[in-house]
C-alpha cells in the first residue's frame, strides 16, 4: 500500500508498504530516517520512541497504516538547522551517550517531559524515562542530562 | 494482508460482519508484538484508531461509559476522580509510551489473565458493551473472561465501551512486580467498597481474572458499615486468607504458585485497609 505521512514537518510518501509493518520500519527502511532505533520490536526498550501527533509512542508498535495522514516527529526533527535542541546538547555535555543506541528514544522522551513539566523533580524524570532502557550508562548521566536541559531551557 | 480503516463505528461493524477474520487493532501494543515476531499473520487488520465514538467517555447518573479506544494516559489524566481504581491500574501498565497507546478495549480483547484492568472491572461490577451489525449487548465482566486469553466476544463483534459506576466509596488496585514500570503482574488484586457492595478480584493467579466471592461475602457481613471504625487485624487476616484460597495459580518464570498465593493475601490485607479508609472518608464527608 501507499502511505502518506508528515515526518518532521515534511509530507512524505512511501510505496509498497506491507500492511503489517511498523512505523519504525517505514521510518528507517523506506524514508531513510535511521535515527529511531530498533532494539526489541516489542515496546520494552523505548529506543524507537517518536512523537505521533505530538504524543510519544513506540514506533515499533504503531502499524504503518495507522500513521496515514498523521504527523510524526523523530529525533531527526528536533534540531533547528545545525543547532541542537537543548535536550540533545545536554546529552552531549553531560556525557550521557555511550554506544548511543538508546539515545534517540531517550532524547524524545526527555523532550516531551520538559515540554509538559519544565522543571521536573527527579521522581518525575525517572517516571518519564521508565520506558527507555540503557545498557551502558547506568542512567546517572542521563538524569544529569535531563536536569541540565531543564536548566538550559 | 488488507489494512481496513473505518472512520465510524457503523462502518467498522459492517466490515467486521463481512470479514470476521479481520483482527482489530487499537493501540497495537499487543497486536504489533505478535506481528513483529511473526506469531500472527492475519488476513486483515481493522484499525480502530480513526473511530471517534470509541475514543470518548461520558458520565450519566453515576455511571461512566468509557470508550474502548481511550488510551490509559487519558484514563489517568481525566478519570482519576471518577474511576480511581481503574486509574491506579492504568498507572501501572507498561511505560509512558505504552500508556499513551494502550487501551482498556485492547486489554479486554487480549484477555490475558495478567491484564491489569481486569481485577478492577470485576470488582467494580463493570459491564462490557459490545456491538455488531446484529445490535448491541452488555456482558458482565465476570462473564467476559472465558479462558486463558479467551473472551466472550463473537467473531463479528467489537468491544465499544465499558460501563462502570463512578466511585462513591473506596477503591484500590495493587500489583506485584520486580520494578515500578514495565512489569507484567506476578499477581494483582482490586477491591471496591461502597455502601451495600463489596467487590474483590484477583489477576494473574488463575486461568482467568476472577472475583473472590467468598471473601466478598465475608466482608459484606463483617465490615462495621454503620460505625466505620478502623478494622481489626484478625478481620484483615481472615480476608487475606479467603482471597488466597480462591487463587489457583501456576509456577512460571515470574513467580511460583506458592509465592503468588502468599503475595495475594498480603495485597488483600493492605488494600482492604486503604479502601476502608477511603470508604470511611467518603462517609465522613457525607455526614
Ligand atoms: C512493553 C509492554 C508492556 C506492557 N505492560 C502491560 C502491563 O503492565 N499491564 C497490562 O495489562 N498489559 C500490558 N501490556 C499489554 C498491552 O499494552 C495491554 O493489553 C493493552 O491494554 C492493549 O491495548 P491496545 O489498545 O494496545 O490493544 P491492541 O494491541 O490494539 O489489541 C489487543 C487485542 O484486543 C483486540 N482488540 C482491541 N480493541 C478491540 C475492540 N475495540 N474490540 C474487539 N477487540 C479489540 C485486538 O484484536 C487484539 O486481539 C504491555 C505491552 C507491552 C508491549
Ligand atoms: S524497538 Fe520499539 S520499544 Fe524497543
Ligand atoms: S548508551 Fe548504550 S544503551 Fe544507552
Amino acid at each position: 500500500m501507499r502511505l502518506n505521512v508528515t515526518v518532521n514537518g515534511e509530507r512524505r510518501q512511501a510505496d509498497d508498504v506491507w500492511e503489517g509493518e511498523s512505523l519504525l520500519y517505514v521510518l528507517r527502511e523506506r524514508l531513510g530516517l535511521p535515527g529511531s532505533k530498533n532494539a526489541c520490536e516489542q515496546g520494552e526498550c523505548g529506543s524507537c520512541t517518536v512523537y505521533l501527533d505530538d504524543v510519544p509512542v513506540c514506533s515499533c508498535l504503531v502499524a504503518a497504516g495507522q500513521a496515514e495522514g498523521r504527523e510524526v516527529r523523530t529525533v531527526e526533527g528536533l534540531a533547528e538547522g545545525d543547532a541542537l535542541d537543548p535536550v540533545q546538547q545536554s546529552f552531549v555535555d553531560a556525557g550521557a551517550v555511550q554506544c548511543g543506541f538508546c539515545t534517540p528514544g531517550l532524547v524524545v522522551a526527555a523532550h516531551d517531559l520538559l515540554n509538559r513539566v519544565p522543571e521536573p523533580s527527579d521522581e518525575e524524570i525517572r517516571e518519564a524515562l521508565a520506558g527507555n532502557l540503557c545498557r551502558c550508562t547506568g542512567y546517572e548521566k542521563i538524569l544529569d542530562a535531563v536536569r541540565l536541559a531543564a536548566g538550559a531551557r | 494482508m488488507d489494512f481496513l480503516r473505518p472512520t465510524s463505528l457503523d462502518e467498522a461493524l459492517a466490515i467486521k460482519a463481512q470479514r470476521p477474520d479481520a483482527v482489530p487493532i487499537a493501540g497495537g501494543t499487543d497486536v504489533m508484538v505478535e506481528l513483529n515476531f511473526d506469531h500472527r499473520r492475519p488476513e486483515a487488520l481493522l484499525d480502530l484508531t480513526r473511530i471517534g465514538e470509541l475514543a470518548e467517555w461520558s458520565t450519566l447518573d453515576g455511571t461512566v461509559t468509557l470508550g474502548a479506544g481511550v488510551p490509559y494516559a487519558r484514563v489517568i489524566d481525566e478519570l482519576g476522580d471518577a474511576l480511581p481504581g481503574l486509574a491506579m491500574a492504568a498507572r501501572t501498565v507498561g511505560s509512558p509510551q505504552i500508556r499513551n497507546r494502550g487501551t482498556v478495549g485492547g486489554n479486554l480483547g487480549a484477555a490475558s489473565p495478567a491484564g491489569d484492568t481486569h481485577p478492577v472491572l470485576l470488582a467494580t461490577g463493570a459491564r462490557v458493551e459490545v456491538a455488531s451489525v446484529r445490535g448491541r449487548r452488555f456482558i458482565a465482566a465476570e462473564d467476559f473472561y472465558t479462558g486463558v486469553k479467551r473472551n466472550a466476544l463473537e467473531p463479528d463483534e467489537l468491544i465499544t465501551a465499558v460501563r462502570l459506576p463512578a466511585a462513591t466509596g473506596g477503591e484500590q488496585f495493587a500489583k506485584i512486580g520486580t520494578r515500578n514500570a514495565m512489569v507484567i503482574a506476578v499477581c494483582s488484586f482490586a477491591i471496591v467498597l461502597r455502601e451495600g457492595h463489596v467487590g474483590a478480584a484477583i489477576g494473574s493467579a488463575a486461568p482467568t481474572p476472577r472475583r473472590v466471592g467468598e471473601a466478598e461475602r465475608f466482608l459484606l457481613d463483617e465490615l462495621p458499615w454503620d460505625a466505620p471504625a478502623p478494622l481489626a487485624d484478625s478481620l484483615k487476616r481472615r480476608f487475606g486468607d479467603l482471597v488466597a484460597s480462591a487463587a489457583t495459580p501456576i509456577d512460571d518464570v515470574r513467580g511460583s504458585a506458592a509465592y503468588r498465593t502468599h503475595a495475594l493475601s498480603v495485597l488483600a490485607r493492605r488494600t482492604l485497609t486503604w479502601a476502608w479508609d477511603g470508604y470511611r472518608g467518603s462517609v465522613l464527608q457525607c455526614a
